[in-house]
C-alpha cells in the first residue's frame, strides 16, 4: 500500500513570498522520514505540499514536481480532493470534531464521502482503525462518546485512527507530539513504529530525541535568516545525520549549538 | 492591659503580638463592614421612595414614580458610597467603589426601560387578553368585543414567510463570504450589506410596493407577500452579518482535518462547519426574526390593514400585529375609545410574548445542537 514520494527542484510560494527554495529528495516506501529544522525552515510548509493542503492558504502556489510511485501531484488534471485520500495527515493539535461521537469521528473520512458501509463494515472498520491507533481497548466500551471527552493523547491517537480509517498510502505528521505529554508521546512514538509496516510516514518535529528515536531518514532544512526561504540543507540516514553529519550547519543544529 | 495597643515595645509581647498578627498587622486597613454597600443602596432608595412619596402625597405628581426612585436612588448611592468609602477607606478603595457602582448604575439604566415597558405592557394588555381576542378577528366589530387572531395569523405567516426568503439567501451569502469569497466581489458584498442594514424600514416598504406594482401593473397592490419581500429585504442583512461572524468563529484546523481526508470543499462547509456552528446561526436567525416582527411602517404601505380574516399571503391586504395596534390606538375616539386602546395593548403584548417565545425556542435548539465539548 504505501508509496515512494519523489520531490524534484520544488519552490514552494506564499503570493510573492518564497518559503521553500528548491528541494529535492525521495522518500522510500514503508520508512519514516524526519523533517527537522528551525521555526519558519518551511518544515510544514513542504509537508503540507506533499497532500495539497498548502493551497487551502490563499495565494499559495507551487512550483516544480512531487511524485508519488510516478505519478505527478501537481498535474493540470488532477483532483486535489482524491491526492488527499491517498495522503492522509495528522496535524499538530489535536481536532476530533466537535459534533461527533469517537464512533462517528473514525468513520468521518468514510460518512462525509457520502459513501454508504453496511454496519457490520463499518463496525469492523472502527475497530480496526482504532486497534492500529492503539486506543480500540481504551475507548471501545464509549464509543458514543464525543471525541472531544478524551484526553490529549487519545484525542491525537483519535485522529490518527481517523486518518487511517480512508486507507492511504501515505500518512504525513506536523508535530503530532508536540502538544502532548511524555507517556502521551511515548504511545504516539511506538504507533509510529507499527504503522510504518504499512505506511510511508513523514513527520515534521521540533524534538531531535524524537527524530532519532522514530525516524530512518532525516532531512535538516535551515533558513540563513528571517525573509529568506527555507532550503534542505542534508538529507540522510537518521544515524549519519546525528553521528557524523557532512554539514557543519547540521552538525551544529543537532548537537544543540543554535535552534 | 489593653489589646489595642500600637506601640513598639507592645510588640515584643506575645500575647500583644498575636493580637496584632489576627487583625492584620502592618497590612491591616480600614474596611467598611461587609453588606455596607447594600445598606446604602437601600437607604438611598428609602430616601428618594420618601421623597417622591412626600411629592405624591402633596398631589405634585399623578401617582407615586417608581422608574423615578429607583433611578434618582441609584444615582444617590453612587455619591453616598463614594463618601463613605472615602472617609473610612482611603482613595483607592473610595474610586474602586465609585467605578463599580457607576458600572452598576449603568446596568440598571439600562434595564429599568425594559422592565417598566413589559410591566406597562403587561398592565394595560392583560384587560384584553381573553379567549375572544385569540379567537374572533375585528369583522363587523364596532364597540367593545373582538379580537386580534386576524393580526396574529398575519403576522405568523407574514414573519414567516419572510424568513423562509432571507434565511436561505443570507445564510448561502455568508457561506460565500466565509468560505469562497476573496476580492473585489467580496468586498463588494460586505459594503452593500453594511448599507443595506441601515436602510429605513419606509424604504423597503416602498421598494417592495415599487417592485410589486410594476410588475403586476397594479398601482394598488397589497397583499402578505408584497409585506413578506419588505421584510426580508430588512432581515437579509441581519442575517448575512450574524452568520457571517458565527461562520469565523469556527475553527480552521476542523476544516483543514475534513479536507485532509479527501473530503470536497462544499461536503466540508455542510457537514463540519455548519454542524459545529448551527447553534450560533440559530441565535443569529431568531435575533432577526425579532428585528422584523415588529416592524409596521412597510406593512403599512403594502400589507395594508383590514379587520377580517386573511390566510392567502398571495392576494388581498393582510393585517399584522404592529398594525393592529396602530390602527386600534389611532381609531380610539368616542364612545369605545377605551375598548380600542385595550385591544391595541392586548396586541402589543402578544407580539412581546411571540418574540419571546421564539427567543426561548431558539435557546432550546441552540441547546440541543450545541457541539459537545469535554465530558
Amino acid at each position: 500500500m504505501s508509496k515512494r514520494i519523489e520531490v524534484t527542484d520544488l519552490d514552494v510560494y506564499y503570493s510573492r513570498f518564497l518559503a521553500v527554495q528548491n528541494v529535492s529528495l525521495t522518500i522510500e516506501p514503508r520508512t519514516v522520514t524526519a523533517f527537522i529544522g528551525p521555526s519558519g525552515c518551511g518544515k510544514s510548509t513542504l509537508l503540507r505540499t506533499l497532500n495539497r493542503m498548502h493551497e487551502v492558504v490563499p495565494g499559495a502556489r507551487v512550483e516544480g514536481r512531487v511524485l508519488i510511485d510516478g505519478d505527478d501531484l501537481y498535474a493540470p488534471d488532477v483532483d486535489p480532493v482524491l491526492v488527499r485520500r491517498q495522503v492522509g495527515m495528522v496535524f499538530q493539535r489535536p481536532n476530533p470534531f466537535p459534533t461527533m461521537s469517537i464512533r462517528e469521528n473514525v468513520l468521518a473520512g468514510v460518512r462525509l464521502n457520502n459513501r454508504r458501509m453496511p454496519r457490520a463494515d463499518a463496525d469492523d472498520l472502527v475497530e480496526r482503525s482504532l486497534a492500529s491507533a492503539n486506543l480500540w481497548n481504551e475507548v471501545k466500551d464509549r464509543l458514543n462518546l464525543p471525541g472531544s471527552s478524551l484526553s490529549g493523547g487519545q484525542q491525537q491517537r483519535l485522529c490518527i485512527a481517523r486518518a487511517v480509517a480512508v486507507a492511504p498510502d501515505v500518512l504525513l505528521m506536523d508535530e503530532p507530539c508536540s502538544a502532548l505529554d511524555p507517556i502521551s508521546t511515548l504511545a504516539i512514538e511506538d504507533l509510529i513504529e507499527e504503522l510504518k509496516q504499512q505506511y510511508t510516514i513523514v513527520i515534521v518535529t521540533h524534538n531531535m530525541q524524537q527524530a532519532s528515536r522514530v525516524s530512518d531518514r532525516t532531512a535538516f532544512f535551515n533558513i540563513s535568516g528571517a525573509g529568506t526561504p527555507g532550503t534542505l540543507i542534508e538529507y540522510d540516514d537518521t544515524a549519519t545525520i546525528f553521528s557524523r553529519p557532512s554539514v557543519q550547519a547540521t552538525e551544529d543544529y543537532v548537537s544543540g549549538k543554535f535552534g | 492591659m489593653t489589646t489595642t495597643t500600637s506601640t513598639p515595645s507592645a510588640t515584643t509581647m506575645p500575647g500583644a503580638g498575636a493580637v496584632a498578627a489576627r487583625r492584620g498587622g502592618l497590612y491591616a486597613a480600614a474596611r467598611l463592614p461587609r453588606g455596607t454597600a447594600w445598606a446604602t443602596l437601600a437607604a438611598s432608595w428609602l430616601v428618594t421612595g420618601g421623597l417622591f412619596g412626600i411629592l405624591d402625597a402633596a398631589g405634585a405628581s399623578d401617582g407615586f414614580n417608581l422608574v423615578g426612585t429607583i433611578f434618582f436612588g441609584t444615582v444617590l448611592f453612587d455619591v453616598a458610597i463614594w463618601s463613605l468609602a472615602l472617609l473610612v477607606e482611603g482613595r483607592r478603595r473610595a474610586l474602586d467603589r465609585l467605578v463599580t457602582s457607576l458600572v452598576s448604575t449603568a446596568f440598571v439604566i439600562a434595564l429599568l426601560p425594559l422592565v417598566s415597558l413589559v410591566a406597562t405592557v403587561l398592565q394595560n394588555g392583560l384587560a384584553r387578553f381573553d379567549t375572544a381576542y385569540f379567537t374572533e378577528s375585528m369583522r363587523n366589530v364596532i364597540g367593545a368585543g373582538g379580537g386580534g387572531l386576524h393580526a396574529i395569523v398575519g403576522t405568523l405567516e407574514i414573519t414567516g414567510m419572510a424568513t423562509l426568503i432571507s434565511v436561505p439567501v443570507g445564510l448561502l451569502a455568508s457561506i460565500y463570504l466565509v468560505e469562497y469569497g476573496r476580492g473585489a466581489l467580496a468586498r463588494g458584498i460586505t459594503f452593500f450589506v453594511d448599507v443595506m442594514m441601515g436602510i429605513p424600514s419606509i424604504v423597503a416598504g416602498l421598494f417592495a410596493f415599487a417592485l410589486f406594482a410594476l410588475a403586476t401593473g397594479n398601482p394598488g397592490i397589497r397583499s402578505g407577500f408584497v409585506g413578506a419581500v419588505s421584510l426580508s429585504v430588512l432581515m437579509i442583512p441581519v442575517v448575512v452579518r450574524s452568520s457571517e461572524e458565527i461562520l469565523r468563529l469556527v475553527p480552521n484546523e476542523l476544516r483543514e482535518a475534513s479536507l485532509a481526508l479527501g473530503v470536497p470543499k462544499w461536503l466540508t462547509v455542510l457537514k463540519i462547519v455548519l454542524p459545529t456552528s448551527i447553534a450560533g446561526l440559530v441565535t443569529g436567525v431568531m435575533l432577526a426574526i425579532a428585528r422584523v416582527i415588529g416592524e409596521t411602517a412597510p406593512l403599512l404601505i403594502v400589507a395594508g390593514f383590514t379587520a377580517s380574516m386573511n390566510y392567502d399571503l398571495f392576494s388581498d391586504r393582510m393585517m399584522t400585529l404592529p398594525v393592529f395596534v396602530y390602527t386600534q390606538y389611532t381609531q380610539a375616539a368616542g364612545l369605545h375609545a377605551q375598548a380600542a386602546v385595550d385591544r391595541a395593548w392586548a396586541g402589543a403584548l402578544t407580539l412581546i410574548i411571540i418574540v419571546m417565545v421564539l427567543n426561548l425556542a431558539g435557546r432550546v435548539i441552540a441547546r440541543i445542537f450545541a457541539p459537545r465539548y469535554g465530558r
